[in-house]
């Protein structure tokens, strides 16, 4: 077994050998501008365009026109938010998100605020879903895009996509989804889940980084958008910029490879997700999930270590990448705001740590890292004065704390 | 982010790791910080009565590494000092010693104000004790 052991899927995953198998040609041999269209080499390449432009479509049971290439998942949520926006602002001003987004997300709603937008960020249930109540009632007459991801990137819960899309068309408003955690991890279909818009991203499913996509549906309902690139008129108009074929080819590959094999992949990871969660419960008490278990990507965990703070517990196990939600961690000192939309208390926040399994984790790999964070969790709770007033029977929540 | 080697040392061989009856009138207790700020520092001082040199020194500390390596080293430092001399450490002494980047400086502060909640609690005791012994007298 090779250390470091890499548990942050959910940041960015390793690409698959045979998705840079695919790429290789591409950059050197079959060079051309697929926007070449008068010699064989722009062919060849606008071939290979089209080919990965269908594998990606496949996967998310899209047609292949309705993909648009970007260079990830950030630019595609702008493209979709800010393009809607606009595209139908003769038609209304307000847009509706929930406060567990990702950035991506959020601050391109706030700019949008700036310009005099209006947005409404729905808080989220305990267990992180939006409630299909209130996303009802907060939608207006003048409400013309609702942006909810598929899969939350720090907690790993999946929004109730399919319903949601179901209001969203029911109210003629409509329905983008950030997809990057999802897509390829579990089954998506644009039409059954109802949606209009969705950002791809490749890094998150074992491709390169700085390629992605964005789904705009082209009937029932047909979405316009405006482009937020000026040049050459690529992808029908919606993003400019001559085609990262490389980049796309492996985009494509990595899609083709999820698609084949998410039905073993998804049962050997949910198989290893369980069984640290299982180890962990059984070496140490008052260990917390955040986020819904039963609405949850199948290589996703999120757990706090009560009185624990999540840095000093990333230090003690340094071999082994994964994230924290504790303040320390951030450039902000602040813990993590999903965590806190949860409605969990700051304490808790600053215990947690997120683990995402995937594609080249193995057994022996999660076995370590269960017996590793055991040792060191019980090795800083000796440490922690909170363990030794909890264990005395002191509840916590009713000292009052001397700090500035 | 990089840890010095002083942090990383006291992270892994933490010293004076413990607590002492907070009852006891030669044992002063500093508790300091908040959960909800991610750190909490309790550090507690022994003194020897005649002398007022503290005799032992002892930490607990919910926090991150550098908020761990402060309150060791603290309890290293105040170890052999007299009461007077300890209320000297200043926590830019702990920065240097620690090498601690800007955004770990509050840890330092945070041991800073243990040490003098401990000596406080400790002297607040002691008067105290002078008080109960006059009026028997």
């Amino acid at each position: 077994m090779k250390t470091p052991i890499y548990l942050d899927n959910h940041a960015t995953t390793q690409m698959d050998p045979r998705v840079l198998q695919a790429m290789l040609p591409y950059f050197t041999e079959y060079f051309g501008n697929a926007a070449s269209r008068n010699h064989e080499f722009g062919w060849v390449a606008e071939q290979a365009v089209d080919k990965a432009r269908k594998q990606i479509a496949d996967l998310v049971g899209a047609s292949p026109r309705e993909i648009i290439f970007t260079s990830g998942a950030t630019e595609s949520d702008n493209l979709a938010i800010k393009g809607v926006a606009e595209m139908y602002a003769e038609k209304g001003n307000h847009i509706i998100t929930a406060a567990t987004e990702h950035k991506a997300v959020l601050d391109t709603c706030k700019k949008l605020e700036k310009l005099g937008y209006r947005v409404t960020y729905l808080p989220v249930k305990g267990d992180g879903l939006v409630d299909l109540d209130m996303l009802r009632e907060a939608i207006t007459d003048k409400t013309i895009l609702v942006t909810i991801m598929y899969a939350n990137n720090e907690i790993g819960v999946i929004q109730p996509v399919a319903e949601i899309g179901k209001i969203c068309r029911e109210k003629g408003v409509l329905f983008h989804t950030d997809g990057v955690q999802a897509i390829g991890k579990v089954p998506v279909d644009v039409n059954k889940d109802n949606i209009d818009l969705m950002s791809i991203t490749a890094h998150k499913l074992y491709g390169p980084k700085g390629v992605g996509a964005l789904y705009v549906r082209r009937k029932a309902p047909r979405v316009q958008l405006t482009a937020q690139m000026d040049g050459g008129g690529h992808e029908r108009g919606m993003r400019s910029g001559t085609l990262n074929v490389p980049g796309i080819v492996g985009l494509g590959e990595a899609c083709a490879i999820c698609q084949r094999e998410m039905p073993e992949e998804t049962k050997r990871l949910r198989y290893l997700r369980d069984k640290l969660k299982s180890k962990l419960e059984a070496g140490l008490d008052e260990i917390y999930l955040n986020g819904s278990w039963e609405h949850r990507l199948p290589h996703s965990l999120n757990l706090s270590f009560a009185y624990v703070e999540g840095e000093s517990l990333l230090m003690g196990i340094n071999d082994v990448a994964v994230s924290s939600g504790s303040a320390c961690t951030s450039a902000t000192l602040e813990p993590s705001y999903v965590l806190k939309a949860l409605g969990l208390g700051d304490d808790i926040a600053h215990s947690s740590i997120r683990f995402g399994i995937g594609r080249f984790n193995t057994e022996e790999e999660i076995d370590y890292v269960a017996d590793k964070l055991i040792d060191v969790v019980r090795k800083l709770r000796e440490l922690s004065p909170l363990y030794e007033m909890a264990k005395e029977g002191i509840d916590l929540s009713t000292v009052s704390w001397v700090h500035d | 982010m990089a840890y010095s080697d002083k942090v990383l040392d006291h992270y892994n061989n933490p010293r004076n790791v413990g607590s002492f009856d907070k009852s006891a009138e030669n044992v002063g207790t500093g508790m300091v910080g908040a959960p909800e700020c991610g750190d909490v520092m309790k550090l507690q001082i022994k003194v020897d009565e005649a002398s007022g040199i503290i005799e032992d020194a002892k930490f607990k500390t919910f926090g991150c590494g550098s908020a761990i390596a402060s309150s060791s080293l603290a309890t290293e430092w105040l170890k052999g000092k007299t009461v007077d001399q300890a209320l000297e450490i200043k926590n830019t002494d702990i920065v240097n010693e620690l090498s601690l980047p800007p955004v770990k400086i509050h840890c330092s502060v945070l041991a800073e104000d243990a040490i003098k909640a401990a000596i406080s609690d400790y002297r607040k005791k002691q008067t105290k004790k002078v008080g109960v012994e006059q009026s028997v007298a």
